[in-house]
């Protein structure tokens, strides 16, 4: 059993009004536990939508949405659901809420009533996770851009979360604030296993999952790991995306008629595949 | 002509306990016809520079010239200087107030006290150049618009305002590569077709390395400098020092070079790279 598992999930907007709008339509898609997938796609080919169903912040309009086996649409787990995955926005002033650090990452833990020792445990565990737990006294406006993204995601991991869905976490973020939540993400997926979905325009961030899933106009289009994905720059464009720069270079190289065989895809693919 | 800032300090909340020097004795030339990037990592000041370049915020020390007119002054000379300069903050989408785009975009021109006609006339203008199709969009609600479309009503309403010297926070953060790319080559027309002079703040420093004549980097409210793009992107230290990176273009040209490729390594854009590593492989005899 997947993770998650989306069955020709579509998604309408204000079904049966004026302003209707169809966002996402018949997407089949599966997740395994433990997995680091990136979600590509134009503004408004309907990504953040679908990842708005995997906590059932959005329900289906038909289809269904299943989170380690249970219906988003059955209410008596939406709890259970909401504990598992937990979310993390793009601008990071919009999802601080308390005056402090570790009143803010311990919101969660104690809203669902949690013993204050344990409450006091976790939070301690989820800031040294992201490596902020000097800053567990801090005022959240003190801090940078990836540091309160770093906190936020300390907010799910307080709650114990097997999951993040982290939706273009670093679209304001400068390059220290992208690299700080970058590396946090990609170690709290190995080191323990927590499943991450992570949407994103930044075509570097989505070569580091293991999988891809691309949306075009309310579908989902392809799927692969970043090598297949990223072979495709014709497809790439034509959808409004982009590869990352090493791959476009060793596309430009080839079309010059400079012989790459290798798939490239990062800076050292393409050292490799010219120093050799 | 040009923007000229003149050992411009700014402190926030002063004579408080939370009193902070944002920048910190600025001197800095931004000058007419050309596209001037300023760069430096969150907090380190862009924000509030920018303020002053049209009396949004008053400096705690020093003058800003526009065009040789002090614009600190109240006097209707200085009032004119400032309208020179047009800026587009960060997310300027979530500026949007009127019911129909046309109003909004209306909202600058009649504000400064254009004719209708005339405000009329602009407003087609400045939707015409950021494609939005008049016909089509003018009497719907912003709200109604796509994110990329948000962005580019809202950009509209400045250029409107037909600024002498556009300032431009972020404009592409949040868009898909389409869409920063179709966008940054409006602006890059807008400085071609009407020589507007263009001050691009941003963190991608792709972006600088592909349209920016100059590169100004900040850091800690201090100038750390001021350079052609090439000049900037020789000196990794600095750029670093100041908490941003090289182009990904200029990171692959280096480690290339590191790893034994003879390379000139001036090239920090797409076609100048690649034009350096054939050249380099074809003299090593590899093609």
């Amino acid at each position: 059993m997947s993770f998650i598992e989306c069955v020709d999930l579509t998604h309408i907007y204000n079904a049966g009004m004026e302003n209707e709008m169809l966002a996402v339509e018949n997407v089949n898609i599966k997740i395994e536990e433990g997995e680091f997938v990136a979600i590509l796609g134009t503004n408004g080919s309907g990504k953040s939508t679908l990842a708005k169903h995997f906590n059932g912040l959005l329900l289906p309009s038909s289809g269904k949405c299943l989170v380690d086996g249970m219906d988003t649409k059955d209410e008596e787990h939406t709890y259970d659901i909401r504990r598992q995955i937990g979310m993390v926005f793009q601008n990071p002033d919009n999802q601080i809420i308390a005056a402090i650090v570790e009143d803010d990452v311990g919101f969660g833990p104690e809203n669902i009533g949690l013993d204050p020792h344990e409450i006091r445990r976790n939070v301690t565990a989820a800031l040294r996770a992201v490596d902020m737990e000097e800053y567990r006294h801090f005022s959240p406006h003190h801090l940078s851009g990836g540091q309160k993204q770093r906190v936020a995601i300390a907010g799910a991991l307080a709650m114990n979360t097997k999951c993040l869905v982290l939706d273009e976490p670093t679209a304001m973020l400068d390059p220290r604030g992208r690299h700080e939540v970058m590396e946090t993400v990609s170690r709290l997926n190995k080191e323990r296993g927590i499943t991450t979905v992570y949407i994103t325009h930044f075509m570097e961030e989505a070569a580091m999952a293991d999988r891809i899933f691309v949306m075009d106009q309310k579908h989902l289009v392809a799927s692969g790991t970043p090598r297949e994905i990223f072979r495709d720059i014709g497809a790439m464009k034509k959808r409004g995306l982009a590869v990352p720069m090493a791959a476009e270079m060793a596309y430009r190289l080839q079309q010059k008629g400079i012989r790459i065989t290798e798939s490239i895809i990062n800076t050292e693919d393409l050292v490799r595949a010219i120093c050799q | 002509m040009s923007i000229e800032l003149k050992n411009i300090s700014y402190t926030y909340m002063p004579k408080t306990p939370f009193e902070h020097l944002a920048l910190d004795d600025i001197s800095i030339t931004i000058p007419e016809g050309k596209i001037t990037a300023i760069a430096g990592h969150t907090g380190s000041g862009k924000s509030t520079l920018i303020q002053h370049f049209n009396g949004l915020l008053k400096p705690s020390k020093g003058t800003i010239l526009v065009d040789g007119v002090d614009i600190g002054k109240k006097n209707t000379e200085a009032k004119a200087a400032r309208r020179k300069v047009g800026i587009v903050f960060q997310y300027p989408e979530y500026q949007l107030f009127e019911e129909t785009i046309a109003k909004d975009i209306a909202f600058g021109p009649r504000n400064i006290g254009c004719s209708e006609d005339e405000t009329q006339e602009r407003v087609k203008q400045a939707m015409d150049f950021v494609n939005l199709d008049y016909d089509k969009y003018a009497h719907r609600s912003p709200f109604q618009l796509s994110g990329g479309q948000k962005r580019r009503a809202a950009i509209a309403g400045i250029l409107a305002l037909q600024p002498k010297y556009l300032v431009l926070d972020e404009p592409t953060a949040g868009l898909d590569p389409k869409g920063r790319e179709s966008l940054m080559e409006k602006f890059r027309r807008l400085h071609k077709e009407k020589g507007t002079t263009i001050v691009l703040i941003s963190h991608n420093m792709d972006n600088i390395a592909s349209y920016a004549d100059n590169v100004i980097i900040l850091n800690k409210g201090k100038v750390t400098m001021e350079a052609t793009p090439e000049e900037a992107f020789s000196k990794k230290e600095i750029i670093s020092q100041a908490g941003l990176e090289l182009p990904e273009v200029k990171t692959i040209m280096n480690e290339l070079a590191q790893n034994g490729l003879e390379i000139q390594n001036n090239a920090y854009t797409m076609d100048k790279a690649v034009e350096e590593i054939i050249e380099a492989l074809r003299r090593k005899g590899k093609c």
